[in-house]
């Protein structure tokens, strides 16, 4: 897989504060790429400085082969954690400016704002001002304003915030749709259950350092614990204890099931889950045996409380 | 389009369209008509004519008062001499007399000079008491002269008075007045920038922190530069006010002359001067306004535009420069008087320097320094230009001028780098200082 932008060795200081520790990414193109951090982590600085708001104090930023410059500002769409727009302008008129800032024509733009509006249902908006709207219309303006020019890289910051459930759906869907049509999304949230559901790589930037990069499967393979989560059904619980204990280190477990069999939680270390599969079948029945895999949540806790 | 134009157009369309400023643009003429007719209403209207009752035991006075009576004297004197002065006193609120002027007998003229007093409930203005010591003290010169055995009539003869013409080393015959004509010009059009600056510098100011509470900024300044959207602001802002102040202009011309016509007022300095004055100085006027005009075309009226011109966009954009980095660097308006004030400061000094130095001497040392500080020259070289102005002297100011704005241009937008991504707190100078070394 190609590379879309790739972040090299970038330091950012402002005055004797390190926002940013030679921070390195790589984001493949076509890519949902999920930046994850605490809140003061460099996120937004990293995202200012690949939307060229500020300067790097050194590093380097390449941009679909060539490092980056002034024009690339067309390629890239940018959805700002602080939503604002022109409250007293009206929503065509502001559409229209802020695409022909992106380089479009004022044909091409008013050609693209049409076919955004239709398909998100809000061609009635296009001489209403902003303070007419609410806070979830404005928003989805801003979306619009976003992905207008077609760029190849979009930036999203929390994109979900203020949408409701429905039109957060909507969202999303469009989200997948234009990573169909090819373009490469960096998707910076603190919302743990949309990285699982839209990211297929990750990066965990934490007190300016990036701790973790890659794809979200090898992320997940790389922190699993090698656990599994078992249930057995047995008479003799003391003798199926003493020969896992043996072995493996064991502690309580807790899911939801229908029969009251002994619950586990078994860490296998080094040895294949069919050595305890063996074990557990010679002592009991078993009804549940399930590899722990981490989620991002659970990653993302781990990594920055260590 | 250009990125540069297309904010030009954004920021001038959105200060148009808004409604305060449709407003003003058609409010402000109307009242400022409105003021000026009021004040010349209030001013050609007659004044109650006020008695006054002259008790003069000498017999020497009452009759150089009488001869003061006239239609346009705004004091009517009455001699009632033969009337008990304690009487006359004591009647002053029954009669409606303005006062009494009670001039005793004394054994000698000359005695006289402390005894005069004039009686009212009211407090008489100093005009009235000056002109009636001077028409006493006339008198008793006279008598005194006289007593002397000195010819009055030879004295007033061998009076000289002196009238100095102006004249250029070129031989063309100047006039007196003109110097305050060259004041008026230069001081007008200092003035007209110093209130275009506050103006228009105090829009831009507040067109920046617009964009930062509505956190839009972000967004523009993923597309452009914020060099780009600070100049653009300053210059959209400045073409809006320069139609709003064009519509004044003609909005207010138009209405002081419908007003002067419909009233028949005569607004400006004309109207406290009698018609009969005027027409008796015709003739005399007529040979003085040929002059005037000619005088008027030998100013360098060229310099006195270019100059105009020249100052007008360098002050602009250099104190411009100033607010935008203000609002970017504040989160609300009241933050910004802190800064505010090192601004108006340099803007209220050059016009009383203007005011007080070049008025006095255009080419004193103090008014030639201040046509020279980036700060102050937009103001103060303009009022010095109608006088004339070396031109190494407007070379040097002019370099300064433009050098100290892409100076400030160049602060100006590092503050409005990052102050624009700034939130939540009210920096201080030292902050803004290590602002400009990010």
């Amino acid at each position: 897989m190609n590379t879309l932008l790739e972040v090299n060795k970038v330091v950012k200081q402002y005055g004797d504060y390190v926002a940013l520790n030679e921070v390195s990414l790589s984001v493949p193109q076509g890519s949902i790429y999920g930046l994850l951090g605490p809140n003061g982590a460099g996120k937004t600085s990293l995202i200012r400085i690949i939307n060229q708001i500020t300067m790097p104090d050194s590093g380097q930023i390449i941009l679909d082969g060539e490092k980056l410059q002034p024009k690339h500002v067309q390629y890239i769409g940018y959805l700002p954690e602080e939503r604002g727009l022109y409250q007293s302008m009206k929503v065509g008129e502001q559409c229209l400016y802020l695409a022909q800032m992106k380089g479009l024509s004022k044909v091409e733009a008013k050609k693209q704002l049409e076919y955004w509006f239709d398909r998100l249902g809000i061609q009635g908006w296009w001489n209403k001002k902003i303070q007419e709207l609410s806070k979830g219309m404005a928003q989805k303006i801003q979306f619009v304003v976003c992905v207008l020019h077609k760029p190849k890289l979009l930036i999203f910051d929390e994109p979900f915030s203020g949408f409701d459930p429905v039109n957060a759906n909507v969202i999303k869907d469009e989200i997948l749709a234009l990573r169909d049509e090819g373009a490469t999304i960096i998707f910076s949230t603190h919302r743990m259950e949309s990285v699982e559901e839209l990211c297929d790589h990750i990066a965990l930037i934490h007190k300016s350092n990036k701790l973790i990069e890659g794809k979200l499967e090898d992320v997940k393979r790389l922190h699993k614990t090698n656990s599994f989560e078992v249930g057995v059904l047995t008479d003799n619980v003391e003798g199926l204890m003493y020969d896992i204990t043996q072995k493996f280190t064991v502690s309580p477990a807790n899911f939801k099931s229908l029969n009251k069999e002994l619950k586990l939680e078994i860490q296998i270390g080094n040895s294949l889950p069919n050595e305890l599969l063996n074990l557990l079948t010679q002592r009991g029945q078993v009804t549940h045996f399930v590899e722990k895999i981490p989620s991002v949540h659970d990653i993302f806790i781990q990594t920055v409380t260590k | 389009m250009s990125i540069i134009s297309l904010i030009i157009k954004r920021e001038f369309f959105a200060k148009v369209r808004n409604k305060s400023f449709i407003v003003m643009t058609f409010l402000s003429p109307l009242l400022f008509v409105g003021i000026a007719v009021f004040v010349s209403y209030l001013s050609s209207m007659k004044a109650d004519v006020k008695q006054v009752a002259i008790h003069d035991e000498t017999g020497l006075f009452a009759k150089e008062f009488i001869a003061q009576n006239t239609e346009e004297n705004q004091y009517k004197y009455l001699d009632l001499s033969q009337i008990d002065s304690q009487y006359l006193k004591d009647s002053i609120a029954s009669n409606g007399y303005e006062g009494v002027l009670v001039i005793p007998k004394t054994a000698a003229v000359t005695d006289l000079e402390n005894k005069i007093e004039f009686i009212s409930d009211g407090s008489p203005s100093i005009s009235f008491i000056e002109n009636a010591q001077d028409i006493i003290a006339r008198k008793i010169t006279k008598i005194n002269l006289e007593n002397a055995h000195l010819d009055t009539l030879a004295i007033k003869k061998a009076q000289a008075s002196v009238n100095i013409n102006i004249a250029k080393t070129s031989g063309e015959e100047g006039l007196k007045g003109l110097n305050e004509a060259k004041i008026a010009i230069g001081g007008a059009f200092g003035y007209l920038i110093m209130m275009f600056i506050i103006i228009y510098g105090n829009m831009v100011m507040r067109s920046v922190i617009e964009e930062k509470t509505n956190r839009i900024v972000e967004i523009i300044i993923s597309s452009v530069k914020p060099f780009q959207l600070m100049i653009g602001k300053i210059i959209g802002t400045s073409l809006a006010g320069i139609l709003q102040f064009t519509i004044w202009v003609i909005i207010g011309l138009s209405l002081l002359f419908a007003a002067s016509v419909f009233f028949g007022v005569n607004i400006g300095p004309a109207a406290n001067v009698s018609p009969a004055l005027i027409e008796h100085s015709q003739t005399e006027f007529a040979g003085t306004a040929q002059l005037f005009i000619k005088e008027l075309w030998n100013l360098p009226i060229a310099s006195i535009l270019i100059g105009f011109v020249v100052y007008f966009i360098g002050g602009y954009f250099l104190y411009s420069s100033f607010y935008a980095a203000i609002g970017a660097a504040v989160d609300n308006q009241t933050d910004s008087q802190q800064f505010l004030l090192p601004v108006i400061m340099p803007l209220m000094l050059s016009v009383y320097v203007g005011f007080f130095s070049v008025v006095n001497n255009p080419n004193s040392t103090m008014a030639v320094a201040f046509s020279m500080i980036p700060l102050t020259s937009p103001i103060v070289m303009l009022m010095r230009i109608p006088f004339g102005v070396p031109w190494w002297q407007l070379a040097i100011s002019v370099t300064l001028l433009f050098g100290t704005f892409l100076l400030v241009v160049w602060f100006a937008a590092k503050i409005y780098r990052i102050g624009i991504l700034m939130y939540g707190k009210k920096p201080s100078w030292k902050e803004l200082y290590r602002w400009l070394k990010y």
